[in-house]
């Protein structure tokens, strides 16, 4: 095939993915690394890439530290909370006591912030959330990107980090195709921090047909962060820890700023409250450290998202469907009924199109909500990702081996999405991640951790030949039939991701089976995942678009074969409401209040699961 | 939801192709024109319909549960720092219009070049503190939040 070899040389930093980690890796390398060479590889356009590329109307992750209004220690005690106790508190710490230094830049950047008239502090929706007119939000922080990077390569899609020849497990840069010239590109750098987001579309969706694309997750998150890692062998944490969501129905509009703003609230579909029923048996399930219905509210603690998708689901199932969001009591207030629609045109449009069309006006009609498919991620409340160092000053040893949020593989970091156990990061505290990645990355080289990479011509050949397969795959086959799709040598990676939503949801806990699974299931799903695996081998690319969608898929399906394998490890029921072991209902503490952590060897795809220690803060009056 | 684009308004200058996230929309080559190749992987997030200069792109509300007759349409204007929207419904009843700021600066103007920047002093790189900090992360900004200055350890077990 006659596309072309470009190789990009002596990268001392090289972010793949620019989300808001990424961008916030790049900016921030600028300072540290005044002569070191920062290139960008994004396999979109950076003005309008990653999760945000929509807008937001809300930064969820805001402490207000300087305004006496939360401490970072009261961020990791309300993620804990809501993750059930799973959460690197180091990492969560750490994030916390940086993340107001992000977002009040953004605000000298340009971003519309809301403030509160007479406090002067930023506006508040909930005890975390400020609000923003944030439609603009990812092409302001990629300016702040664009004029630290030496170079931007937008379109590339990177399939594969490059590993150093010379020194087993450290990295040394990352290749990939120009999804528009089908160019190969090699970058060679010291460093890697791997900014790709995580996985939507890896289990069957709700929507059908054309509205498969209105996934809570952007479409183009393709659990990249995951399939690029985990193929690198880096070890990976809290995989099993998917995440549902309760959203309104079909158009997955946001609901945050309606229950904490609008104090808009739930009913069944008879008019009841129904969650507080749920909660007695809940107890039972999770133990009173995890929901005290009783003394909740003197605790201060909230009830965590999943223990709400409990009583949600069970409701639906025991009839009383649909779930109902109240809003027609709000909405005659018409500063909060523009506030309701703005908030959809902010971040998810579609919301907003979808009750023109089916003219839901939600002051007339309270609008039907869903729980999601599962989606796997580390920066919503779900804490998904790569096994990373902490800081120094705050980490205990297991949790620390030199460099703030490197992975398990030397000069690999992480950020965003690819960081596991740091749950609500959301975009502020990702940004803020990649800050502190780029920071350790620039000491990692001038301690000299990165001297003598040797990229080997062969690695770099046998890359770019895996790479194009499937076009190969493609022109081979092709002609043996007169036309169509089906064909008895190849499947194309539409069908190909058909297969793996199916098999995920129907053995991995999707929405088609009220999110349950059970040890058997998981083993007959990893024995079709197997056979999976050899099928993808013969994944066939028509042209490079599908050539694009044959990597997202590959990488959906690395990401995906992680959460089997962490599923199955873990033998507990830790968070109703996201999925049900169905043969261990009960969380269990004695044996599971552990964080999970895998590695999958490079060469034989094997798979080994341990547990890691979990740490708490302890304060010493509160605890 | 999935975009759709005016055969007559577009003239292929090709923004959307090149700002699409999803790499969904392309030239057609007999027509010359961009369209949607890829409706079921696009999360119609308005960015090509934003970018066109011609407002050459729509959207369609999805087949599979969006009845056909309602509009939202955007103008987005970087130079007044707004973004305009219309939304129609499909009975007709409600039509809104609203406005919104996207940006307080003239465009790009408050983004500081850190190259410029004076070079971090050594303790500033041996410390935990990022660009700019301790600004902003602490009362009268004075010093980055420790476990040591906030009273607290790490422990291992079940504590909450």
């Amino acid at each position: 095939m006659g596309y072309k070899t470009i190789i990009e040389d002596d990268i001392d930093v090289l972010v793949v993915g620019a989300g808001l980690g990424g961008t916030g890796a790049a900016f921030e390398a600028r300072y540290w690394g005044k002569s070191k060479k920062i290139v960008i590889a994004e396999k979109a356009n950076i003005d309008r890439s990653g999760a945000v590329a929509q807008g937001l109307y809300a930064i969820n992750c805001y402490m207000g530290t300087r305004f006496g209004e939360n401490n970072p220690e009261d961020h990791v005690r309300y993620a804990r909370m809501d993750l059930m106790g799973m959460v690197r508190e180091d990492l969560a710490f750490d994030m916390a006591r940086h993340v107001d230094s992000a977002v009040h830049q953004f605000e000298e950047w340009g971003l519309p912030i809301m403030k509160d008239v007479k406090t002067g502090t930023y506006l508040r929706e909930g005890r975390w959330q400020i609000m923003i007119h944030g439609e603009s939000y990812k092409p302001i922080v990629a300016e702040a990107a664009k004029k630290s990077a030496d170079k931007v390569f937008n379109r590339i899609c990177v399939t594969h980090l490059l590993m150093d020849d010379s020194k087993d497990n450290r990295i040394a840069g990352a290749v990939g195709f120009n999804v528009r010239t089908g160019n190969y590109h090699v970058f060679k750098s010291k460093t890697v921090i791997c900014g790709a987001g995580g996985a939507s579309n890896i289990f069957k969706p709700r929507s059908v047909g054309e509205g498969a694309g209105r996934v809570w997750y952007a479409p183009w998150s393709s659990g990249s962060a995951y399939g690029l890692m985990i193929d690198a062998g880096a070890k990976m944490t809290q995989m099993e820890n998917r995440i549902v969501l309760a959203r309104f129905k079909d158009g997955y509009g946001p609901v945050g700023a309606y229950f904490l703003h609008l104090k808009t609230y739930t009913q069944n579909g008879i008019g009841e409250e129904y969650e507080s029923k749920w909660f007695p048996a809940l107890t039972e399930m999770v133990g009173k450290e995890y929901l005290d219905t009783e003394n909740q509210h003197l605790s201060h603690k909230p009830i965590p998202t999943c223990l709400r998708n409990h009583a949600f689901i069970n409701e639906v199932n025991a009839g009383r469907g649909p779930i109902h969001m109240i809003t027609m009591e709000a909405f005659q207030d018409p500063h909060l009924e523009e506030i309701g629609w703005h908030n959809f045109l902010g971040m998810t449009v579609g919301q907003a199109v979808l009750w023109a069309a089916t003219d839901v006006d939600p002051k007339y009609e309270n609008p039907e909500l869903t729980t999601s498919e599962p989606y796997v991620m580390g920066s919503h409340a779900t804490g998904c990702g790569a096994w990373c160092s902490g800081p120094e000053d705050v980490s205990p040893d297991e949790y620390f081996w030199g460099y703030n949020r490197m992975t398990t593989v030397e000069g690999l970091f992480g950020a965003g999405d690819a960081v596991g156990g740091t749950p609500h990061a959301f975009s502020s505290g990702s940004f803020t991640e990649g800050r502190l990645a780029a920071k350790a990355a620039c000491k990692y080289i001038d301690d000299g951790k990165a001297n003598g990479i040797t990229v080997s011509d062969k690695q770099i050949a046998d890359l770019k030949e895996t790479i194009y397969k499937p076009m190969e795959v493609y022109t081979v086959g092709r002609n043996e039939i007169v036309a169509g799709s089906v064909n008895p040598n190849y499947i194309n990676p539409r069908q190909g991701l058909d297969r793996l939503q199916k098999l995920m949801d129907e053995y991995c806990g999707g929405f088609g089976v009220n999110y349950m699974t059970n040890e058997k299931l998981l083993q007959i799903g990893l024995k079709k995942m197997a056979i999976f695996a050899e099928d993808l081998e013969k994944i066939a690319a028509e042209d490079i678009h599908e050539l694009l969608r044959a990597w997202e898929l590959k990488h959906r399906f690395l990401t995906s074969e992680s959460v089997f394998q962490h599923t199955l490890f873990r033998k507990e029921t830790r968070w109703p409401g996201y999925y049900y072991r169905g043969d261990a209902m009960k969380l269990d503490d004695k044996n599971w209040h552990v964080l999970t952590v895998s590695h999958r060897d490079r060469k034989t795809g094997e798979y080994t699961l341990a547990k890691a220690p979990l740490y708490h803060l302890v304060g010493e009056k509160e605890d | 939801m999935p975009t759709f684009v005016y055969m007559t308004r577009c003239d292929g200058c090709g923004q959307c192709v090149d700002i699409c996230p999803s790499d969904i929309m392309h030239i057609d080559k007999t027509l010359r024109r961009a369209y949607n190749i890829e409706p079921n992987m696009c999360w119609e997030c308005y960015s090509c319909v934003k970018a066109c200069p011609h407002h050459a792109i729509d959207v369609r509300g999805y087949a599979d549960f969006a009845p056909l007759g309602h509009s939202v349409r955007v103008h987005r204007d970087e130079e007044k720092g707004t973004i305009a929207w219309r939304i129609k419904f499909r009975n007709g009843k409600k039509d809104m219009e609203l406005l919104a700021p996207i940006t307080t600066k003239p465009w790009g103007t408050g983004i500081p070049q850190l190259a410029d920047e004076s070079a971090p002093a050594k303790d500033m790189v041996d410390s935990e503190l990022l660009f700019n900090e301790p600004k902003y992360v602490a009362m009268n900004d004075n010093a980055l939040p420790t476990l040591k200055s906030n009273g607290l350890t790490l422990k291992e077990g079940v504590y909450y």
